[in-house]
């Protein structure tokens, strides 16, 4: 039996009068990719919000591999092994590629405050940065200033820093928006890969992609979830029909 | 008997003299988070409009020789100056780095010490009290107190309950505080933003410099008088929020407590009170009381 | 943030024209020198903050003027101080303070952060002002300069000018060598991560508030030894040495320098006194020679409004261009 990762129950989150997320609960498994979907303004990104603690909930638990973690920080949870990459990309704009994967993986440096020695002496960091810039596919443009990148790249780079901190658990919030065709096809094959090796929660608009991928669908609505299943089970759901008509009428497939 | 009265009315004065230090700390602090809120801009030559303010009716006053005629005249100077101000200089603000802003205005309170210094000399200068209100109610055998401190406490309270009635029952004070919640959203929605933000910036000069004119024969006209208030205002705004009226009145009043206060307890050490009571703040609520950073 | 430092020529040549200065300066100019040298080691303290951790303080004055405090109160009234004491205390007070201060600011950010850092720079400043703690307003003088006894042996007698000159220029190349390793090093990249984006540091396992205390703690010590120095040489601390004014003029050193660029900080300084120089003797202003902080106020008000990249800017613009040209001679490649 394949122990869940990450467990979320009743989860909830009320900004002054909305309530954006509503009584969710949620669980991800390693090695089963496990996507959410659902029209705009559903409560997806919030949710991650929440998962990834630059949220604080309302109400709520969240467990990661058996402990809670409610109420800590966005860095404990991320030292605990969860790692998140962003909607709006979220990346360090003045350094360069491999810097931003660089700078991702010292956070994992036993002693943090090493102050004698150049950064770029420490081995460890440095071959961990290579090897998340190299599994993203951005090794050719190391050397560029993170800024010079084109858009799609930075979606990659946005991932690779993920990856740098070495994740069990992997929160990637539309790493596919405004990418090419080409781009995306590099990124769902190294999301497929990756599905393999950690727990991942997708959330995604690119309904070919996620049907691709996702063992598991949950569908959220108005901030709570209104299915969660098997792909070909969602597909067929009255309520799922309902939920998307009602919002883009052919965004499912 | 009396030794009780007499240490009830001590008290009351100190009550009065917080309050009173507490309205004119929100008159000044009330333009400051206004600026903050709106704008974006922080001005450290706001304190500065407190003292051009103080000079401006020392030197009417003295002119005219009333000071009933040296304070709206004041009042009028100051809002004219601080629309030359806005449009000239800080309108240019707005988009800058918070650091550029720190350094420009820095420059201003360089150039308001000097020019007056070269104006008005280093002294210090009393201003008279007007005759009509240049009496104390007596309140036991020993102890009065001065009618122009309550004049003074008068007036900022008009001056408040005339803000909050701006602000909240008028279009303009609409568009301030829409403005104050989204500015691009305020700018889309039609709203004039330039001529607001001349309007409110020039408004909080004329706020500030009025403070300063109406203190004036309390406290003296000196050198560096400016300086010392605009860090009170900022503890004020810290503890407050930026962009809180409520909470700069709030503020206000409680700066003016621990002022007083400390000063009945250890005079030495008084000024350290109001910058304790910001560290408690810090501590409990990093993100002081209305507003989050 | 590809260029930090310059790479080792050009420092080597500034270190040794530096050091030859005192071959033919007269006392005066071998005290200003040293003057401006004391305020190169206050701006790289408050540049470490400012320009590489993106933190904004406005009362970096109150660290500078406690440890000079400091030295004035632990100072014998006739006699000499140990060097070896007296400055290691300093700067170990001047950070301490700035570890509890920084305990209670460090959490609260942008303009909230320049207010509360002058705050609490203004009640130190009230502490020493209003109190009889330190002589209060009439300050306290250090009769005689503190030496360097090793067992009997002197290597330098800071009563002499150039010795004293000499003992500053050392002490800015350490902190100058010190700050280029600390920024190159796996925590003062960090900072930089900081200060580009402080909530994507966060997100991926840095306890970021950790990082911007030591930061605002080592910046203290090193404005502690600024301090210390200032206080030797002028031989009397009274509360203007911390006063906002100060905090004020070191933040201005640091943005006219040209931010995050060590040496902008040391230009910054050596530009800001020459100009205060200029502008209060005689010769250049007559009878408002004593106003010079107008001219300066208006300097500032102009170069902020004309110049969006200030001084510093401008000066690396001239010297990208340079740089194109003749790939390696200036900037050491900090990737």
């Amino acid at each position: 039996m394949n122990e869940a990762i990450l467990q979320v129950r009743g989860l909830c989150k009320n900004f002054s009068g909305v309530t954006a997320v509503d009584h969710v609960s949620i669980e991800v498994r390693p090695g089963e990719l496990h996507a959410v979907i659902g029209p705009n303004g559903a409560g997806k990104t919030t949710l991650m919000n929440l998962l990834s603690g630059d949220l604080p909930a309302s109400a709520g638990l969240i467990s990661f591999r058996g402990r809670e973690i409610s109420r800590l920080a966005p860095e404990q949870r991320s030292r605990l092994g969860i790692g998140r990459s962003y909607q709006k990309t979220n990346i360090f704009p003045a350094f360069t590629a491999f810097e931003n994967c660089r700078i991702a993986a010292q956070s994992r440096t036993p002693r943090a405050f090493h102050w004698l020695r150049e950064a770029r002496a420490y081995d460890v960091v440095m071959n961990l940065a290579r090897r998340a810039l190299d599994a993203v596919g951005l090794a050719p443009r190391a050397d560029e200033l993170a800024l010079a990148l084109s858009h799609g790249e930075q979606r990659q780079l946005e991932i690779g820093m993920c990856l740098a901190t070495e994740p069990q658990l992997l929160l990637l919030d539309e790493p596919l928006a405004g990418m090419g065709a080409e781009e995306s096809a590099r990124i769902i094959e190294l999301i497929g890969r990756l599905a393999e090796t950690h727990a991942l929660l997708l959330v995604e608009h690119d309904m070919d992609a996620v049907f691709q991928l996702a063992k598991v669908l949950t569908v959220m609505a108005n901030g709570k979830i209104i299915a969660t299943g098997a792909p070909e089970e969602i597909r067929a759901n009255r309520d799922v029909q309902t939920a998307y008509l009602g919002a883009a009428q052919d965004s499912l497939p | 008997m009396n030794g009780l009265n007499g240490l009830n009315m001590f008290y009351l004065i100190q009550l009065l003299n917080a309050v009173q230090y507490g309205l004119l700390l929100f008159l000044l602090s009330s333009g400051l988070t206004l600026i903050f809120g709106i704008m974006g801009v922080i001005n450290l030559a706001h304190g500065s409009f407190y003292m051009v303010g103080a000079y401006l009716a020392y030197w009417l006053a003295k002119m005219t020789g009333s000071l009933w005629l040296a304070l709206p005249l004041s009042l009028l100077i100051a809002f004219a100056i601080g629309l030359l101000l806005e449009t000239t200089i800080f309108s240019r603000l707005y988009k800058r780095d918070h650091l550029y802003q720190v350094l420009l205005t820095f420059g201003l309170i360089l150039i308001f010490e000097e020019l007056r210094s070269i104006l008005f000399g280093n002294d210090v200068h009393g201003v008279a009290v007007p005759e009509l209100l240049n009496f104390s109610i007596p309140l036991t055998d020993t102890l009065s107190y001065p009618v122009y401190r309550l004049f003074v406490t008068f007036i900022c309270l008009t001056i408040a309950g005339f803000m909050y009635f701006v602000i909240h029952r008028t279009r303009t004070g609409m568009r301030i505080r829409a403005g104050n919640s989204n500015r691009e959203m305020a700018a889309s929605l039609g709203v004039n933003m330039p001529l607001l933000f001349a309007l409110v910036f020039a408004s909080g000069v004329a706020l500030a410099a009025f403070a300063g004119a109406i203190a004036a024969p309390i406290s003296s006209v000196f050198p560096g008088m400016g300086n010392h208030i605009l860090i009170i205002c900022f503890v004020v705004v810290v503890i407050g929020g930026i962009g809180s009226i409520n909470g700069a009145l709030i503020a206000s009043l409680a700066v003016g407590l621990a002022d007083t206060l400390g000063k009945v307890i250890a005079a030495e050490y008084s000024a350290i009170a109001v910058y304790l009571v910001m560290a408690i703040i810090l501590v409990w609520r990093p993100q002081g009381i209305a507003n989050r950073a | 943030m590809p260029n930090i430092t310059l790479s080792r020529t050009p420092l080597i040549v500034a270190l040794l024209l530096l050091a030859l200065f005192p071959l033919v300066g007269s006392t005066f100019y071998l005290q200003l020198g040293a003057k401006i040298l004391i305020m190169a080691i206050f701006a790289l303290s408050l540049d470490l903050l400012v320009g590489h951790t993106g933190m904004v303080s406005l009362g970096h004055a109150a660290y500078f003027g406690l440890a000079a405090y400091v030295l004035a109160l632990i100072s014998p009234k006739y006699e000499a101080a140990n060097l070896w004491l007296t400055l290691p205390a300093a700067m170990g007070a001047a950070a301490v303070a700035a570890l509890i201060i920084g305990a209670l600011v460090v959490r609260t950010g942008g303009v909230y952060f320049i207010m509360v850092t002058l705050a609490f720079a203004q009640m130190i400043y009230a502490v020493f002002h209003d109190t009889k703690i330190a002589g209060g307003s009439d300050g306290i003088y250090i009769t005689v300069r503190p030496e360097l006894n090793i067992a009997g042996f002197k290597p330098l007698n800071l009563e002499n000018p150039a010795e004293f000159y000499y003992l500053a220029l050392l002490l800015l190349a350490f902190v100058f060598w010190f700050l280029s390793r600390l920024l190159h090093s796996p925590f003062g990249r960090a900072l930089a991560g900081i200060r580009i984006n402080e909530q994507r540091m966060r997100s991926i396992g840095y306890p970021v508030f950790a990082y911007k205390l030591a930061a605002f703690a080592v910046a203290g010590g090193l404005a502690g030894l600024a301090g210390y120095l200032a206080a030797c040489q002028f031989g009397f601390v009274n509360p203007d040495i911390l006063a906002w004014h100060q905090s004020g003029i070191v933040l201005m050193m640091v943005i006219l320098g040209g931010m995050g660029r060590l040496h902008g900080a040391v230009l910054g300084a050596f530009v800001y006194i020459t100009l205060q120089e200029i502008f209060s003797t005689p010769a250049v202003l007559g009878d408002y020679a004593k106003h010079w902080q107008l001219a300066m106020g208006a300097l500032i008000v102009v170069i902020v409004l004309a110049f969006p990249h200030g001084i510093g800017g401008l000066i690396d613009i001239a010297l990208r261009r340079y740089s194109y040209r003749h790939p390696g001679r200036i900037w050491r490649d900090a990737k």
